[in-house]
């Protein structure tokens, strides 16, 4: 069991800037992500587009931010169960909470602060009508073991990296792997396309552009797809179809919390503390809702801040605090590092 | 500053008639917002980027629209339920020429 004083849903900004304001106050984090690197969307999505309001950086790339607060927040030591969903919330005797993920790794907190932004990252599956029946038999949205397609006919469907990279890869596991897109250029990195053009020269990958998978054909698991390309349509014999569309977020396991939902974010109480309907349980970021809520970078930075100063109160009833100054009190991480503002010298001048 | 109008055709089907100012920048996805047209959470999920597709919309007006740059051709070359009048609605900039633009929303991912 993983035990904390702030239990983090969500690694995007919001959630990182959380450790580093909960760290001034002697508090621990731990965060959860269902991506298997920090930063949420800024990493996921756009890590190479340039952000213009920060305050105090006039531009700054999506990617380096999340570089400079993992730097910030790192005398914090926070820690990080990445690439697990977070599933389910059970609230103790005592008032805290066990958080635990689709993996199973239990965490135990007094405070969960909801980070989660528009949610957990999930593939997008094609409109398919009976896509979900071969879930698993023989349909999958991500390769985790790539050794299940040895020998086996493989189709992929995608235009973007992903699609390339494991065209590539299994073009020297799987029996056949035929690679279906629905416009003939690709979206991805430039060698990946190349290498993917030789696989094809020298028979290893079938390329089937400007194409469409229509249908799934089997009894009870994959045997086949059915092909659009222009006008005509036909059948591919296969045994695994692998759509690999990319990522799209999803509130998740989350919406069934008991929390308060609206226009799919979490209702929080904005005049005093980002608090939801179940006392212990913040959101803060994109993924809370209130009377006049901008979904802004800094928006999440300023609730975050406010959530832990509440966060203090909760943990520590009995104790009295008054926020202090970075400039004043520097900052004290838990791995014994100090940062200080250099102390004036004071001399006579002779 | 002019303002235009749009017919928008949310995804039950019922079709809007909204202004749009032209002097703010905005993009029709971000018109759809405004007017609460589509739940929050189900539109400009990526913020306007052409990074998802759930603002792509279906023009059926004969109006004169920009080209699609390779960042929206990309996009649409993955999404779902595209058509050959498929746009990505972050992708189309509200200008005065668009007045009478009809757009339909289409379906949610």
């Amino acid at each position: 069991m993983i035990k904390t004083d702030i239990l983090i849903i969500g690694a995007g900004p919001t959630g990182l800037f959380t450790v580093f304001e909960a760290g001034l106050l002697k508090l621990k984090c731990h965060l959860i992500d269902a991506l298997p690197q920090p930063g949420g969307q800024c990493a996921e999505i756009y890590p190479k587009k340039p952000i213009y309001d920060i305050p105090a950086f006039p531009e700054i790339l999506a990617g380096d931010l999340v570089d400079n607060l993992m730097k910030q927040i790192e005398p914090f030591q926070p820690g990080f169960t990445l690439g697990e969903r977070a599933e389910t919330i059970e609230k103790q005797e005592d008032g805290s909470f066990i958080v635990t993920t689709n993996k199973g790794t239990l965490h135990q907190a007094p405070v969960v602060a909801i980070a989660g932004g528009l949610g957990s990252f999930e593939p997008r599956k094609p409109p398919i009508a009976s896509i979900g029946k071969y879930e698993d038999k023989g349909v999958e949205y991500i390769i985790r073991d790539p050794e299940i397609y040895r020998d086996k006919k493989v189709v992929i469907a995608g235009g973007g990296d992903s699609a390339l990279d494991w065209s590539i890869f299994l073009a020297n596991v799987a029996s056949e792997v035929t690679l279906i897109h629905r416009r003939n250029e690709f979206r991805g990195a430039l060698d990946s396309v190349e290498k993917v053009q030789e696989l094809k020269d020298l028979g290893k990958i079938t390329l089937i552009t400007p194409a469409e998978v229509k249908d799934i054909i089997g009894e009870d698991k994959v045997e086949g797809i059915l092909v659009k390309k222009e006008d005509e349509s036909f059948t591919i014999e296969c045994d695994h179809f692998v759509p690999l569309f990319g990522l799209a977020p999803k509130l998740g396991p989350i919406a069934d919390w008991g929390l308060e939902i609206e226009k799919n974010a979490i209702k929080v109480d904005n005049s005093l503390d980002y608090q939801t309907n179940i006392p212990g349980i913040y959101a803060i970021g994109d993924v809370n809702t209130y009377p006049g809520k901008l979904k802004l970078i800094l928006c999440g930075f300023h609730e975050a801040t406010l959530m832990c100063q509440s966060a203090y109160q909760r943990i520590h009833p009995d104790r009295r605090y008054v926020m202090k100054y970075t400039t004043v009190g520097g900052v004290e991480g838990f791995d014994g590092s100090k940062k200080e503002a250099p102390k004036a010298v004071v001399k006579a001048i002779e | 500053m002019q303002d235009i109008t749009l017919h928008i055709t949310d995804r039950e089907g019922v079709t809007h008639e909204v202004l749009a100012p032209t002097d703010m920048n905005m993009n029709l996805m971000e018109v759809v917002r405004s007017y609460e047209l589509a739940p929050e959470g189900t539109i400009g999920i990526c913020g306007g980027m052409a990074m998802c597709a759930s603002c792509q919309c279906y023009v059926t007006s004969d109006h004169e629209l920009p080209e699609k740059s390779d960042d929206e051709e990309a996009m649409l070359a993955e999404a779902f339920y595209v058509e050959d009048n498929s746009r990505l609605g972050c992708q189309i900039h509200i200008h005065p020429e668009l007045n009478g633009l009809q757009v339909q929303l289409a379906p949610e991912e």
